[in-house]
């Protein structure tokens, strides 16, 4: 039924308005089954979205996309470097099945933690990277996380390079405790070094950014980056709905939300990302 | 029950039983098991949450009354309005000049309303923040009283921007250049705990607890039944005990026998005994390094491995940085 409304839709050349539910789907292992694009139904090829930037052709629909993937749209060819990838999650407070659902994530995902760090260069310009994966736990924040983290914020402190963060996360990782929670004052306070040093600091919040993440690093860049669609907020949306007892507004908690609410500085559409950076970084080093 | 809780009912129970000549044999047993165990029981530990979360505990402005004269509140963030479930202003602390702030929860349910359950909204982060700064302008330290459930997570606060204002306090309170103390008075839960919780010293109440998620919270998302709470409790790790171990906090200010609720007055002088003794060594530090050890003391926490380990010239690197600052 959806799918014939979507066809009719397409014929007539109107948009299909986004199904409200569709960050919790795993959207693309659907245009890989399906063929098609789950928010506007229009026909998808997997190689399709590879090549715009894993944004819909159609509807602009941005994908989430893991640090290999962001790395290949953003940086220059060849110019990304990884660090600190040696830093492990142990089990700090020795909590039951955190050692086998950590397994279960590197397996998935082929990476060793929730975040990647690495310098790189866009368009010629050296910057620090520090990129969150969501499929890796739910990019949720451990000490592995946090430190990651704190060491590309001194990194660009020590080479007085601009520093990208680039957000998707559930939140702090439960199962490290007080540790995890321990995180957010921690990246809070790398980022004050970086304040006392006047390096530039960039955010990019993706879809989702939850939690500890959007209450510590994600609101403290000197320019806030957003992309279109993405959910950001402190509590989630079920928590909300039942702690005041009524269905939230359409759009609650979108990108395009939090520009309204003054909360991000723009929405910038992944394909249009590489040359917006290179312009904040040529005007923040501009000293 | 703690270990000298324990070691002391038992010899209660010995000195009664030789006076009263019965036989306890078995009671002693037991509660020496408990003792050689060193573990509470997850009904134990729920004990101790619930003292926590007790309504009669001291609350934030009761205690500041206690331990300070001619205190005055100071409202409002300037910019939106006045939370009163997160409240500050200055007193005087023995003759001295300090910045209280603290979460406020009421005693009952009329209070509560009004103070919406000590769970604070932006503007009571931002009027935390806008007071610290002042208080930072006039040279005075600031104490500050954690005792929350959590952030409120509602439409308005997220309108608002609660994220952005935890944030915030997060960056800019490990800048300060006056001494920075926290008290963890009952419940310190999550980014509304640690939101007033960059300190020089981190203090906790001993029946307090400290964590990234309640208990409750954390059973149904990861134990898929909220009825779990106190076995998330115990896998949490959240007690004063587990916190010093970590590192975490500082110390551990004593409660009256019974719990904080017992003896408000006396709770209070515990606190401000250990306000007085942190502030003499505080107060010999210059602006800068207090706030230079308060963001290498949280630059420092995090548990993990790291192959190669130069997790050392790590710490030289942020040294080095830190003397060039």
């Amino acid at each position: 039924m959806a799918f014939f409304s979507g066809v009719v839709d397409r014929l007539l050349g109107r948009q299909q308005p986004l199904p409200r539910d569709l960050s919790f789907r795993d959207e693309r292992s659907f245009v890989a089954q399906k063929h098609s694009c789950p928010s506007c139904h229009a026909h998808l090829e997997a190689g399709e979205l590879e090549n715009n930037f894993y944004v819909c052709p159609q509807c602009g629909h941005h994908y989430r996309i893991n640090p290999a993937e962001r790395i290949r749209t953003l940086v220059d060819q060849g110019s990304f470097q990884e660090f600190s990838q040696e830093i492990q999650s142990v089990n700090p407070i020795g909590f039951p099945g955190y050692e086998a659902k950590l397994g279960e994530a590197k397996s998935a995902t082929g990476q060793g933690e929730a975040v990647t760090n690495g310098t790189a260069t866009i368009d010629g310009r050296k910057v620090v990277l520090s990129i969150m994966n969501f499929k890796f736990m739910g990019g949720s924040m451990g000490s592995v996380a946090g430190e990651k983290l704190t060491r590309a914020l001194l990194t660009g402190l020590e080479k007085q390079q601009p520093v990208i963060l680039f957000t998707t996360s559930g939140g702090m990782r439960m199962q490290e405790g007080i540790f995890s929670l321990m995180q957010m004052a921690k990246a809070s306070a790398a980022i004050a070094q970086l304040e006392m040093a006047h390096v530039p600091l960039f955010v990019v919040l993706t879809d989702p950014t939850y939690g500890g993440v959007t209450a510590s690093f994600a609101m403290l860049g000197d320019v806030i980056i957003a992309e279109p669609g993405a959910s950001i907020g402190f509590a989630g949306p079920r928590v909300i709905e039942s702690t005041i007892r009524q269905k939230l507004p359409e759009g609650f908690q979108k990108s395009e939300f939090l520009l309204e609410k003054g909360f991000v500085d723009a929405i910038v559409p992944r394909p249009e990302l590489k040359k917006t950076l290179a312009f904040l970084i040529d005007t923040h080093l501009n000293r | 029950m703690d270990q000298s809780e324990i070691q002391k009912k038992i010899q209660e129970l010995q000195s009664l039983a030789q006076k009263n000549n019965v036989d306890i044999q078995s009671d002693v047993k037991r509660l020496q098991e408990k003792l050689v165990d060193g573990k509470m029981t997850p009904q134990d530990l729920w004990k101790k949450i619930l003292l926590a979360r007790n309504a009669d505990r001291p609350t934030t402005l009761e205690i500041i009354h206690h331990i300070s004269e001619n205190f005055l509140e100071l409202h409002g963030d300037r910019a939106y309005g006045d939370d009163a479930a997160l409240v500050g202003g200055v007193g005087l602390l023995d003759g001295r000049p300090v910045t209280f702030l603290g979460h406020q929860k009421g005693r009952n349910m009329k209070e509560n309303i009004r103070r919406n359950y000590g769970w604070a909204h932006p503007e009571g982060y931002r009027k935390a923040l806008r007071l610290a700064k002042q208080a930072e302008k006039f040279g005075r330290p600031v104490i500050t009283f954690i005792d929350t459930a959590g952030a409120y997570p509602g439409l308005a606060s997220e309108e608002r921007g609660i994220g952005e204002a935890i944030a915030r306090n997060l960056r800019d309170f490990a800048l300060l250049k006056v001494p920075v103390l926290a008290f963890i008075i009952g419940e310190g839960g999550s980014g509304g705990a640690i939101g007033i919780g960059v300190a020089n010293e981190v203090y906790m109440l001993e029946n307090s607890f400290y964590s990234v998620i309640s208990p409750e919270g954390c059973a149904s998302i990861l134990l898929r039944d909220p009825n779990k709470a106190p076995e998330a409790a115990a896998q949490l790790k959240l007690l004063p005990s587990d916190l010093m171990a970590f590192g975490i906090v500082d110390g551990i200010v004593p409660e009256p026998d019974g719990g904080a609720h017992a003896d408000h007055a006396l709770t209070a002088a515990h606190i401000k005994t250990q306000i007085l003794e942190s502030l003499k060594g505080l107060e010999q530090k210059t602006g800068e390094q207090l706030a230079r050890e308060r963001m290498t003391k949280f630059l420092a926490m995090g548990r993990f491995s790291e192959e190669g380990g130069n997790k050392a010239n790590f710490f030289q690197r942020l040294f080095s940085l830190n003397r060039r600052a």
